[in-house]
């Protein structure tokens, strides 16, 4: 923090900022270079191997299997919870649906239940659900969330009178609709889509219950069964170069303007539809949706807890993995948070090109698979730093590479929010300028934080592929304890560790539906 | 002939009458200015009109065919009435010329030639066609905002405020602009603004509101000269009102016996009259009529407070050329020109 402190923009003290300025910068760059750390891998994975052995391994059947698997999936995943997504927030949001909030909130509740735990509950349900079908249909359900979210918040920001200004040019309401609104969803919609690809792409538990491979299923396995390194590698690297490719296109897509309301003012509210006798058959949508994405695991979670009785809570081992779950968390969040706020600060305090660029590398760097971060923290500690192989420091970064976006999403929206002219102030009325900082926008900024905490806390809470692959000896989170039951079949033992996991999520819900609440100003 | 008549038409928001039955006929091609301060229901008034919201009571009729009333109405966009709003409201993510083209059902040849064409009966370059809203100034957004409402022939043009977003020269400029533009479409308009200046030098028709009710209707200068109350009086310009009793055609008030048009009134009331009616001219050495007690220079005019002498002290504030005046305590002798109005 003095770092920042001395840097505070006060004119006596200009002479002194470039130094710090510098400072910050240099720890955002090393971050950054951390963070690329797993992208540095796949290159040099694929110079070492040399293109005879790459050739060998990448255009081989498997691998053809393995991405046709994977281009199905997104084909048809994304595709369906965009129109999903899009039906429930118009629904909720401008239509006169009865009980219009509480869909609202359920329609956020399924990211309270990790990926891997909807895949054990559908499974639950029906032993025999395997293959495309089945991950299709609980990647619908466990990830459409990401596409609701943004896009009924896109819904409240809209601004009405566009739309009355195309019916007064001569246009039906479908056709406003599709010339009006869902041009100005579109951000929304990339943003949510290009997250449930990458999902998609990275997700590991929930494929391998269901025996459907994946790269990152085929990656693990590859892992676990022979250490290969070069088989595992070449597959890494077919990964990111998907991750690239839906990158992309999400860029291309989604263009480079942003679509800004002009003209002053605030924008009248919406007018509701009204959907009259239609209000029933459109509540069908809402509450299939909720059978699937809440009532499955409610249910199957449910039934495995009461035939489970008083046995499967044994006490001991959910209380250590429980405890040892917290202190990951905990460490990992602080530590994202802290590596998060030398950029989140440039980038609202000092934005230049240079901000940019490094802020994008984070971005980028997080858009990695889990299973390729740790494939690469793997591979660098037993090759090069053999102590930290396996170490919560290793982990602990893994978690920073992965989940530094969520806390820089809330540190930088709350450093914005504190005007510089405060710490200014503070000073004019004859605080130090590190007390001024302290007093002003570090005391505003700080539930920012707190929530950049929580959202990097719980993302690691529900986190399974890296975690299996780099966590320490003799550590069992909950995630991983509740996999390794799984997988002795031992579904009513691993219960408990599911409903832990998604209570703790709820927390992480809700601010996710507050804060998509907040920025549309309600 | 009538193009838009409006009978009865109520809206409530909530307990608040938004409005309360109000009238209005507007002729072919004439130019309606609805006047009135904020929150006096003028934009709920053109929502109605333009079909974006539905009347509790009362009917809108257009060219004779009933468009609203409190059962059915037709939706907004079979409705063929262009509207530009106070913001421009253009499509943040379409180009000039594809934002002009919005409405038309044509080949995109088609719509390049017309929008092209409109963009020049609006007075803006050929150049900004490419370009995206947010890369134009307010009066640029204003205008290809009027061209785009008028790419389809409108029946009727409602303008919402359209030039208020606009800085002062800019705003006269546009307003010029236009006005010029509807006049040579015939195209007939309802303007609505709070702006009394603006409304007075737009319409040939002036409708002043309050309270979601039309409170006077007429042509601006009978507005102007003979509004009914001192409310509507003070809000259309600089008014002058003075206590006066009345006897056949005349007045007698502080500035002495003023000639008034109603020779049937008698009896206690207030008089107006508009400060140009009213000279003002420096006496050296005399008593003459009152005296300076205040005075605020502002360049070409001053504004002073000129007590009258008298039994009762009634003091008044106008401008006068600051050339003549020169400081408090200054006598002057005041000269009336015309006759005052008596609120009916």
């Amino acid at each position: 923090m003095s770092s920042i402190a001395d840097t505070s923009v006060l004119p006596a003290q200009r002479r002194r900022l470039p130094a710090a300025s510098s400072w910050t910068m240099t720890t955002a760059v090393s971050v950054a270079l951390l963070a690329l750390m797993p992208l540095g891998f796949v290159l040099w994975a694929t110079v070492a191997t040399g293109w005879e052995t790459a050739q060998q391994l990448i255009f081989r059947s498997r691998v053809g299997e393995l991405m046709i698997n994977t281009i199905l999936l997104v084909v048809f995943t994304i595709p369906i919870c965009t129109l999903l997504s899009v039906a429930l927030a118009w629904l909720t949001e401008r239509s006169d649906l009865p009980g219009a909030r509480l869909w609202s909130w359920l329609c956020v509740a399924p990211l309270a239940v990790p990926a891997f735990v909807h895949s054990y509950a559908w499974v639950g349900l029906w032993p025999g659900i395997h293959g495309l079908g089945a991950g299709i249909a609980i990647s619908v359900v466990a990830y459409f969330p990401f596409v609701y979210l943004p896009v009924s918040a896109a819904f409240r920001l809209l601004d009405p009178a566009l739309e009355d200004q195309a019916a007064s040019l001569g246009l039906a309401p479908l056709a406003v609709f599709r010339r009006v609104v869902l041009p100005q969803l579109r951000l929304a919609l990339c943003g949510g889509a290009l997250l449930i690809g990458l999902h998609l792409l990275a997700e590991y538990g929930l494929y391998a219950m269901i025996r459907f491979d994946t790269f990152t299923t085929a990656i693990i396995d590859q892992f676990q069964s022979t250490y290969n390194g070069v088989a595992a590698y070449m597959l890494a690297v077919v990964l990111v170069v998907c991750c690239f490719v839906l990158l992309g296109l999400e860029a291309a897509v989604r263009g480079r303007r942003r679509y800004a309301r002009l003209g002053p003012g605030v924008a009248r509210q919406a007018k509701v539809a009204r959907l009259g006798r239609w209000a029933y058959p459109c509540l069908l949508l809402p509450l299939v949706t909720s059978a699937f994405s809440l009532g499955i695991p409610a249910f199957t979670l449910g039934r495995w807890l009461v035939g489970g009785g008083t046995s499967i809570w044994r006490m001991d081992e959910i209380g250590l993995a429980l405890s040892q779950t917290l202190v990951i968390c905990l460490v990992g969040g602080l530590a994202t948070t802290t590596a998060a706020v030398p950029i989140a600060w440039l980038s609202v305090r000092r934005p230049t090109r240079a901000s940019r660029l490094l802020e994008a590398c984070y971005y980028l760097a997080s858009s990695m698979p889990g299973v390729v971060v740790a494939l690469a923290l793997v591979t660098i500690t037993v090759r090069l730093l053999l102590p930290l192989y396996q170490t919560l420091a290793t982990i602990v970064l893994a978690y920073v590479i992965m989940f530094l976006p969520r806390a820089l999403v809330s540190l930088r929206a709350s450093i914005a929010q504190v005007p510089m002219e405060l710490e200014q102030a503070a000073a004019s009325l004859g605080r130090s300028p590190a007390n001024a900082l302290w007093s002003t926008t570090v005391r505003l900024a700080a539930p920012g934080a707190a929530a950049g905490v929580a959202l990097a806390s719980l993302g690691i809470m529900n986190e399974l592929t890296a975690t299996q692959m780099l966590a320490p000896n003799g550590t069992r989170t909950l995630a991983m304890a509740f996999w390794a039951l799984t997988g002795e079949i031992d579904y009513a033992g691993a219960a408990p560790y599911a409903v832990l996991m998604v209570l703790f999520s709820l927390p992480l819900t809700w601010l996710l539906h507050h804060q998509s609440k907040k920025i549309a100003g309600r | 002939m009538t193009l838009l008549q409006l009978n009865f038409l109520n809206k409530h928001f909530g307990a608040v009458a938004a409005l309360d039955g109000v009238h209005l006929t507007a002729t072919s091609g004439s130019r309606t200015a609805i006047v009135g301060p904020s929150g006096c229901g003028k934009t709920t008034l053109l929502r109605l009109i333009a079909g974006f919201e539905t009347p509790d009571a009362g009917e809108i009729l257009l060219d004779g065919h009933r468009i609203a009333d409190a059962d059915a109405q037709v939706p907004a966009h079979l409705r063929n009435i262009g509207i530009v709003a106070q913001d421009g409201c253009l499509f943040p993510h379409l180009s000039v010329v594809d934002n002009i083209g919005f409405g038309l059902k044509a080949e995109r040849a088609v719509k390049l030639a017309r929008a092209s064409e409109l963009l020049d009966m609006v007075g803006l370059d050929q150049a900004m066609l490419a370009r995206k809203p947010d890369q134009l100034s307010g009066g640029q957004q204003q205008r290809v905002a009027l061209a785009r409402a008028l790419a389809r022939k409108p029946r009727l043009m409602l303008l919402d405020e359209p030039f208020s977003a606009l800085d002062t020269g800019l705003r006269a400029a546009t307003r010029k602009a236009v006005t010029e533009v509807l006049s040579t479409a015939g195209i007939t308009t309802i303007l609505v603004t709070h702006d009394q200046g603006e409304a007075l030098a737009f319409a040939d028709q002036l409708a002043v509101m309050r309270g979601g009710r039309f409170v006077q209707v007429g042509h601006p200068r009978e507005v102007y000269e003979r509004p009914v109350d001192a409310a509507t009086a003070v809000f259309l310009g600089e008014a002058v009102l003075l206590p006066a009793v009345v006897t056949a055609g005349r007045a007698q008030t502080p500035l002495g016996v003023l000639a008034v048009e109603d020779l049937e009134f008698r009896g206690q009331t207030t008089v107006l009259l508009r400060p140009e009616q009213i000279s003002v001219r420096r006496v050296e050495g005399g008593e003459g009529d009152g005296v300076i007690t205040d005075l605020v220079f502002g360049g070409s005019t001053c504004n002073v407070c000129l007590t009258l002498g008298g039994t009762e002290a009634f003091s008044f504030r106008i401008d006068v050329p600051s050339r003549d005046i020169r400081s408090a305590g200054d006598r002057v002798a005041i000269g009336v020109d015309g006759p005052a109005h008596i609120f009916p």
